[in-house]
């Protein structure tokens, strides 16, 4: 067995993993404070990225785009609490879930109405000076003698932005008095209320937090596969990470976009054969998640629920 | 005015379970049945084969999704797979089996059994998995499928287009056509055949939902451990529920195949195709098995309407992606409007309208 290039196909598939968790978290995020498992996802990563991408195209500077995109995702955050999740409240699981349903074709006929449903590059390095943004992968072996490896530079900027953005939101959930009440929430909606904490900013809070996350993550995947309808179908990629990592834990949907990027991509070279066809990666993750799943109904950070009459 | 109860008395047990209890219900069920029988195949063969065929189609599927959503409270995202299997499931029987054995309805009905298997198959893990998590399952069912005869050419006969055109002599039916002189590949015969199964799969299904098997169903839906503490066996009503919604996915695929667009192609069993028959059920109404129709007719009726509204009044001024974006946003907003004010849909909708001409003139 050819040894690099094992440990190369096991870091590609750690670095797309992390793709995978950039995703996962705005629904573990959603879910976490209010039981709702958010399927606008996808369509909220290409409205933002999208919304960026025809900024910039017309002559806006980076950081003004950045910034304008990520305030129309808190206002249609905001929106969605006021207009489709309150009125929703106290409705079974199922009701919210279909109206996230409504809400993402909503969303995508949406912002491809308002912009154009063209495939749009993106080309961060023409903004941002990162030598990691550089297109050509760069040899370890330039940097660590002994590890002869080739990767792409733009995965580890994706993962260092991931790994920001888990540490920022960390301390937001942790330190803050915004976080205190989110984590309030997520543990007793009846409870939080008996204290006086005001449910319905704190959820219009988490719509606006997973609007920025999902214009970060976009930002990322656009570059990574172009900002087009293609995003919407990356993030049901996303399902069975969140689903192995276990709904309600942020570090469940990281570990679990490892397990699957590094998963697929070790099925992709030695399971294909076995097969007898190419193109396994479009089922293996969500066999992967499934055999998970029957072992572990709850995920691996999931709770465990516990059923009464 | 003369839709009125008084005088109406049930005196049997079998005129308790009557689906049209009142005269006049069954005098209007027969005018629609005698109008869908022998008027509209008289009707173009564009309004057919546009507009009535393929709501068949897409409607029995919606059905079907609604025996095992609706109904049994298991979310599903692998309509279309299950359609695909009963597409090609046809299309191998009519071109395997020897023609004297097989004939276009009876592959229909097997080929739905096909997908009902394959459906209990990816329904297994719902024995142990709950919720959210299955939809895992049926995403799994829908790329494997998807994946698995996208790789083996044989299920197409080793087509290189990946499309494959439905040959005139599948629509042979033991030479009835030329017995009877009919044209029976022609649109009129093919939509009586489509009417004929959707008929009698929705009728079954409605006896389905009022009986012991979907009161099963929904206690499951209601509260699954409150049903097996009932005695109800929990893994066999979800099974049986993946079998039957998935029977009629599968027949629903090949009556879109073969009556509809007449060739086996992959594209049109995407996962797009999922989400389209989800709107139509939420829409329709989620337990109801006229509102699953009422759902199939708005959706796939809308983007049409749209477009021809664009075309008449503002002299073509809608492009197809704007049609589609439009229809979009309708469904969406659609979907969470009726989800706030009316969660049964349109079935819903049309029961309360039907109360208030009852009342009528008074509102109470």
């Amino acid at each position: 067995m050819d040894w690099v290039y094992l440990i190369e196909v096991l870091v590609g598939g750690l670095l797309s993993g992390v793709m995978y968790s950039l995703v996962a978290i705005g629904f573990v995020l959603i879910y976490k404070s209010s039981g709702i498992f958010n399927f606008a996802q996808g369509t909220m990563l290409l409205f933002a990225s999208l919304t960026f991408v025809k900024m910039t195209e017309n002559g806006i500077g980076f950081w003004t785009a950045l910034f304008i995109a990520a305030g129309i995702m808190v206002i249609f955050g905001v929106a969605t609490e006021r207009f489709v999740i309150r009125p929703l409240a106290n409705q079974n699981l199922l009701a919210l879930f279909m109206a996230t349903v409504g809400l993402a074709t909503f969303q995508e006929g949406f912002s491809q109405f308002i912009w154009d449903s063209d495939v749009h590059g993106l080309q961060m390095n023409k903004f941002l000076d990162i030598g990691l943004l550089d297109p050509n992968p760069i040899f370890m072996s330039d940097h660590i003698p002994w590890l002869d490896i080739l990767i792409p530079q733009f995965d580890i900027f994706a993962s260092l932005v991931a790994g920001l953005m888990i540490v920022v939101l960390a301390f937001f959930f942790q330190k803050t008095k915004t976080g205190l009440s989110l984590r309030a929430v997520s543990d007793d909606h009846m409870a939080a209320m008996a204290v006086g904490i005001p449910l319905q900013t704190v959820w219009a809070v988490v719509w606006a937090v997973t609007g920025i996350i999902a214009l970060v993550s976009g930002l990322l995947w656009a570059e990574r596969v172009s900002v087009s309808f293609t995003l919407i179908e990356a993030v049901m990629k996303a399902l069975p990470v969140i689903l192995i990592g276990g709904l309600t834990s942020i570090p469940g949907a990281i570990v679990g976009g490892l397990v699957i990027g590094v998963g697929e991509k070790l099925g992709e070279i030695y399971l294909a054969d076995v097969f007898g066809g190419q193109g396994i990666e479009l089922w293996f993750a969500y066999f992967m998640a499934l055999m998970f799943l029957v072992v572990r109904p709850q995920g691996m950070f999931g709770e465990k629920l516990i059923e009464r009459v | 005015m003369i839709y009125r109860e008084t005088g109406h008395f049930v005196t049997n047990y079998l005129k308790d379970r009557e689906i049209f209890p009142m005269t006049f219900d069954k005098v209007v069920a027969l005018i629609g049945l005698l109008w869908l029988f022998l008027w509209v195949p008289t009707t173009s063969e564009y309004f057919l084969s546009a507009h009535v065929i393929p709501i068949l189609a897409v409607g029995l599927a919606t059905v079907g999704l609604n025996i095992l959503t609706g109904l049994t409270g298991q979310l599903s995202l692998g309509t279309a797979g299950f359609m695909c299997v009963g597409a090609f499931g046809t299309y191998n029987l009519m071109l395997r089996v020897p023609d004297y054995l097989m004939s276009l309805p009876v592959a229909l009905l097997m080929s739905g059994i096909f997908a009902g298997l394959v459906g209990v198959v990816f329904g297994l893990p719902a024995i142990r998995i709950k919720g959210f998590y299955l939809l895992v399952s049926t995403l799994a069912a829908q790329y494997f499928v998807w994946w698995f005869f996208n790789s083996y050419a044989w299920f197409l006969n080793y087509e290189s287009s990946g499309v494959v055109a439905i040959a005139p002599k599948f629509y042979d039916y033991w030479g009835l056509g030329n017995f009877l002189g009919v044209d029976m590949q022609g649109y009129p015969a093919r939509y009586l055949l489509a009417l004929v199964v959707c008929i009698g799969l929705s009728y079954f299904a409605k006896n389905l939902l009022r009986s012991n098997t979907g009161r099963n169903f929904m206690s499951v839906r209601d509260r699954d451990i409150a049903a097996s503490v009932m005695g109800i066996s929990v893994p066999r009503a979800k099974l049986l529920a993946f079998f039957i919604s998935c029977f009629y996915c599968g027949v629903a695929g090949g009556i879109y195949s073969f009556l509809y667009i007449g060739n086996v192609d992959l594209m049109i069993y995407e996962v797009d195709r999922s989400f389209t028959i989800l709107f139509m059920l939420i829409i329709g109404g989620l337990g109801s098995i006229s509102g699953s129709w009422l759902g199939a007719i708005f959706v796939y009726e809308f983007p049409i309407v749209f477009t021809w509204v664009g075309d008449f009044i503002f002299q073509g001024a809608f492009n197809t992606a704007v049609v589609e974006n439009v229809s979009n946003m309708v469904y969406g907003v659609f979907i969470i409007a009726l989800l706030i004010r009316e969660p049964g849909g349109f079935a819903a909708l049309w029961a309360t309208t039907k109360q208030k001409l009852r009342m009528w003139p008074y509102p109470h």
